[in-house]
């Protein structure tokens, strides 16, 4: 790594001098007669990691759905700073909404279930993605999505087994690698290590970690941990009931909370 | 006046078996089906005498196209006199007046089920295709209302890995039969359970192909002169069975689709598969009076 490249991977959130590669304003969505967000707005920048924490129904997965072109809010404007998506992203029609997923956003989800094809090949599971967009040569199918697996650390002996015979961690890496084969803009992380041991989601969340440093890759990371968003997040949002009720640097949030319930969860946790 | 002169005399079923109303509803169903090469058109598929799975659907649309001066052959993996096929063929017979034939140059509507002859079909000559699971994305996607979206999208980057997943495990495409190839370069189709030695016939054919499936109530169709191109990798290329050297042990014939026959000894003897050409081959032979067409493939490779 030459000295550029290194001084650009370490350098701190540039709030001030970049545009926001993500921005999200008064999104508001309501199922039935529970108001899942009301008129939530995020930014996150280029290189930055946000971390979105909260209760469980507090929002925070569906504002990750949102991100995901998932679902479509009441109300609200997204926008990613692509040149060749310039308008509310909202209104893209589905065939361009999944172009945009598969290509410029990957996911990780809690539940591998929902990311992967089980009783396909974990290789093949990445090779999907390189498949919808629109990688034909088998030669290079395979080269990528082994370059993927490996930059998630998953150990390439395995790269052939169905992702049900592995384990959780394991699973997560598979997820992260079909995440980051197409080297998106954006990597949306829920709850990435729920439900794995403390010594297997420390492994992870350096795999995490190596990436973003390595690639200096942008990331909004969902997690009612706040260890996992203490170890990531550069920014941190806390949410309740559907709204925003605190932002700030991570430090921040974390030394100094001012609104009542910030106060509650970080002392809750310490 | 009577009541017996205003109607009509009681028959014991309408001409086809179906009744009018279930064929005029097919007719326009294949009607769409060749506008819209390999698109699968649902239709009411009916009751016939003849158990779901055994081949309702291509007897549906043999049906339909039947008239008393249609010549009818029926195929079963490529034999005329299977249980299934005679069956068929003379329940089709009995029903329409057509005459029954085993000769693929003589016949005018063809009911296969695995296979398409290996003489050439000509311009004036129907093909219909009895199709277990018309669906090709339902490997890679169980609910079939999304598979219906990706058909309108054109998604079919999942296929691939089905493909891929096969090279992997065993170092090369193993599909044997319903090998998925999009058609007109914008729907891809199951070609029923043919083996991927009978994919390219279908390519820019002259003749006019039908695929029913019955259980499913769904058709689709490959209309003359159309594209049907196997799904590939760009850099492993489409290959049929290895059968262009095997010879048939009754016929002598090279170069066609064989059967494989266990010997006692442990080894195989292999036959052809389309029985009809190996009959007219012996009897040529013998020196009676038999023509065989010209056939897809010359020497093993597709002429």
């Amino acid at each position: 790594m030459t000295l550029a490249q290194h001084s650009l991977a370490l350098r701190a959130p540039q709030l001030m001098t970049t545009p926001p590669l993500l921005t999200m304003t008064g999104v508001s969505r309501r199922y039935g007669d529970v108001v899942a967000l009301r008129d939530v707005s995020a930014t996150v920048y280029p290189g930055e990691v946000l971390g979105i924490v909260g209760e469980s129904g507090s929002g925070k997965s569906t504002l990750l759905r949102m991100m995901n072109l998932e679902d479509t809010p009441d109300a609200g404007d997204y926008r990613l700073a692509l040149p060749d998506l310039p308008g509310n992203l909202f209104d893209l029609d589905r065939f361009a909404r999944r172009m945009l997923c598969a290509t410029r956003i990957g996911i990780v989800y809690q539940n591998p279930h929902l990311g992967l094809l089980m009783k396909h090949t974990s290789s093949g599971n990445v090779a999907e993605r390189l498949l919808i967009a629109g990688e034909r040569s088998f030669a290079a199918l395979r080269g990528r999505a082994r370059e993927a697996l490996d930059a998630s650390e998953f150990p390439l002996d395995r790269m052939d087994a169905r992702p049900i015979e592995l384990s959780g961690g394991m699973q997560q890496r598979v997820q992260l690698a079909k995440a980051i084969a197409l080297e998106p803009v954006l990597l949306l992380l829920d709850e990435p290590t729920t439900g794995l041991d403390v010594s297997v989601q420390a492994l992870v969340l350096d795999t995490l970690k190596r990436l973003q440093r390595d690639r200096a890759i942008t990331m909004v990371i969902v997690s009612h941990d706040l260890g996992v968003i203490r170890t990531m997040a550069d920014r941190v949002m806390v949410m309740r009931r559907g709204r925003v009720v605190e932002q700030g640097l991570a430090d921040q949030i974390f030394q100094d909370p001012q609104h009542d319930y910030t106060q509650q969860l970080v002392h809750a946790k310490l | 006046m009577t009541i017996a002169t205003l109607t009509k005399p009681w028959e014991a079923m309408s001409y086809g078996f179906l009744d009018a109303s279930a064929k005029r509803e097919l007719r326009r169903k294949m009607l769409k089906a060749i506008a819209v090469p390999g698109c699968q058109m649902p239709y009411a598929s009916r009751e016939v005498p003849m158990a779901r799975g055994w081949g309702t659907g291509g007897l549906q649309v043999t049906l339909t196209l039947l008239r008393p001066s249609s010549v009818v052959k029926v195929i079963d993996q490529g034999a005329d006199d299977s249980v299934n096929a005679a069956s068929i063929r003379s329940f089709l017979s009995k029903v329409s007046g057509a005459r029954e034939t085993w000769d693929t140059l003589e016949a005018t509507i063809l009911q296969s089920r695995h296979r398409i002859p290996e003489e050439r079909l000509r311009a004036d000559q129907v093909l219909v295709l009895q199709v277990p699971n018309p669906e090709p994305l339902r490997p890679v996607e169980p609910n079939m209302s999304v598979a219906r979206q990706m058909h309108a999208d054109a998604d079919y980057g999942r296929l691939w890995l089905i493909l891929y997943e096969q090279i992997v495990r065993s170092g090369r495409v193993m599909q044997g039969a319903a090998y998925p190839s999009l058609v007109n370069g914008r729907h891809v189709m199951t070609p029923s359970p043919i083996p991927r030695w009978d994919v390219p016939k279908l390519h820019m054919a002259q003749h006019l192909t039908f695929l029913s499936a019955g259980r499913e109530k769904r058709l689709y169709a490959v209309p003359p002169f159309t594209r049907v191109e196997p799904l590939v990798f760009s850099d492993v290329p489409f290959q049929v069975e290895d059968h262009a050297a095997l010879t048939c042990h009754r016929s002598g014939l090279t170069g066609y689709f064989m059967n494989e026959i266990p010997q006692g000894d442990g080894g195989s003897q292999f036959e052809l598969s389309d029985s009809n050409l190996g009959i007219k081959a012996i009897r040529q032979a013998e020196g009676a009076d038999a023509r065989i067409g010209p056939t897809w493939y010359e020497n093993g490779k597709t002429s």
